[in-house]
């Protein structure tokens, strides 16, 4: 399916400096458009870690930093639908932008829409566009599911964890996985009581690593702590964590393709009322692909 | 039995024509600081199947517009019990116009007396719900909007369109 007229004005204009454009752009893509566009340099910057730890707020404070220091900024802050209505409470703006947001920031709203890992392919397109039409730093903030968040590995070049003050006991921070993901890690609020230990205890166990990552211990509301992350971030020379990022790349662009299978409904239909097995469903599938 | 759940959550794309579901911003201008009634709108729009975008407390009108545009959204809904609604609310509706989002549809709700409504419609809200409104209606609302839009009539803030939700 080639791009069409209408696809390809929105995108010149967007190219051209239009804001307008660039969201319209962005909704295209968002809902299955095809948009054509070569793959971009860009800095890109994952965050992520459990709910209620802070992480917008966070961002927020990078938002600020970065547009200071000139840069333009943009966040795509992925929020999770509701299985049941297909709806979603995205809320995360409300925390990153400031009266002094102006035209250097750019944050932008997205619904999961359950697509699989929580973050569908078509970020990978917004990113290039974003890129494309300017935006030096580009953060993509997840859902934040925790343990199983490795699909940010196909989007982000560098990665930050943040993690909070109630989670620090040790299994929860040896549990392997995202921690071992993260480029840079975060314990926010460390006005609280608890923030120190739960520091402590990403350290520890972290410590048989090679290099492990800083564990930043920052306040986002006072901003301790803050500049040091940031330039840990700026710094950080991201791990080519090639193997992981093709893994998650493949099964992303995979599902991508899955959900839009024209044969997707009638197969449905089919394991729902149990008349083919899954094994069946799945072998349906890839067979009319050829 | 369960009730069907929207096209989206079966395929990955939205490429079919006629989509009830929208991406409403619900803001709050100025320095009113009572959002229940805000997050309660905003909830009952995400159980009706809308994406949501809550800006928070204390926007100007700048913001507002400004997240509008980046959020590409098709509606925006004003929560204002302050009694600053004859100076924000303009202001804001010509914000939009001047970004060239005439198209955006624009409701009201709050504090706002009956005496100013009328206004308010003149300038092109399409709809103002008071204290006691069911969510339920706010969702109609929202259905009878898309129909109208689906048949091609411009519900839009800064659009030729008299109707206005009764």
């Amino acid at each position: 399916m080639a791009m069409g007229v209408n696809e390809e004005q929105i995108l010149r204009s967007a190219l051209q400096g239009s804001r307008r454009d660039l969201s319209r752009l962005l909704s295209l893509i968002e809902s299955g458009h095809e948009i054509t566009i070569p793959s971009q340099k860009s800095w890109t910057l994952g965050v992520t870690g459990p709910p209620g730890v802070g992480k917008s707020s966070l961002i927020g404070n990078f938002v600020n930093y970065w547009s200071s220091r000139g840069d333009k900024v943009a966040v795509l802050a992925v929020d999770p639908s509701s299985p049941k209505s297909g709806g979603a409470l995205l809320g995360d703006r409300m925390r990153m932008t400031s009266a002094d947001s102006g035209d250097s920031v750019f944050v932008r709203s997205l619904a999961t829409r359950n697509h699989p890992g929580g973050l569908s392919a078509y970020i990978s397109i917004m990113i290039d566009c974003l890129a494309a039409c300017g935006w030096d730093r580009i953060v993509i903030e997840t859902v934040g599911s925790g343990q199983s968040d490795y699909r940010i590995a196909a989007f982000a070049d560098r990665i930050l964890l943040v993690d909070g003050p109630d989670r620090g006991d040790i299994v929860q921070a040896e549990k392997a996985g995202i921690i071992e993901l993260a480029d840079i890690i975060a314990v926010n609020k460390s006005d609280m009581e608890g923030s120190e230990q739960a520091a402590e205890a990403i350290r520890s166990s972290l410590s048989m690593d090679e290099n492990p990552p800083t564990v930043h211990l920052v306040c986002s509301h006072d901003g301790s702590g803050v500049d040091a992350m940031m330039k840990d971030i700026e710094n950080c020379i991201y791990e080519a964590r090639c193997r992981l990022r093709a893994r998650e790349r493949l099964i992303s662009a995979w599902d991508f393709r899955l959900l839009r299978h024209p044969e997707l409904n009638r197969v449905l239909d089919l394991l729902e009322t149990g008349s083919i097995t899954v094994e069946e469903a799945v072998k349906s599938l890839s067979k009319s692909e050829e | 039995m369960l009730p069907q759940p929207p096209n989206r959550l079966l395929e990955g794309s939205r490429l079919s024509a006629s989509i009830v579901e929208m991406k409403v911003i619900i803001a709050k201008p100025g320095l009113d600081g009572h959002d229940r009634g805000a997050k309660v709108i905003a909830r009952a729009l995400r159980d009706g199947g809308h994406e949501v975008v809550y800006t928070g407390l204390r926007k100007t009108p700048a913001e507002i517009v400004r997240a509008t545009m980046d959020e590409d959204a098709a509606a925006l809904g004003l929560s204002t019990l302050s009694g600053a609604h004859d100076v924000l609310i303009p202001a804001i509706c010509q914000g939009l116009l001047d970004e060239g989002l005439s198209g955006i549809l624009v409701f009201a709700g709050g504090i706002i007396p009956a005496s100013d409504r009328s206004a308010l419609h003149d300038l092109g809200i399409r709809a103002i719900f008071g204290p006691g409104t069911k969510t339920s209606e706010i969702l109609d609302f929202l259905n009878e909007v898309s129909s109208r839009k689906d048949s091609g009539e411009p519900v839009g803030v800064g659009e030729s369109s008299k109707w206005r939700w009764e």
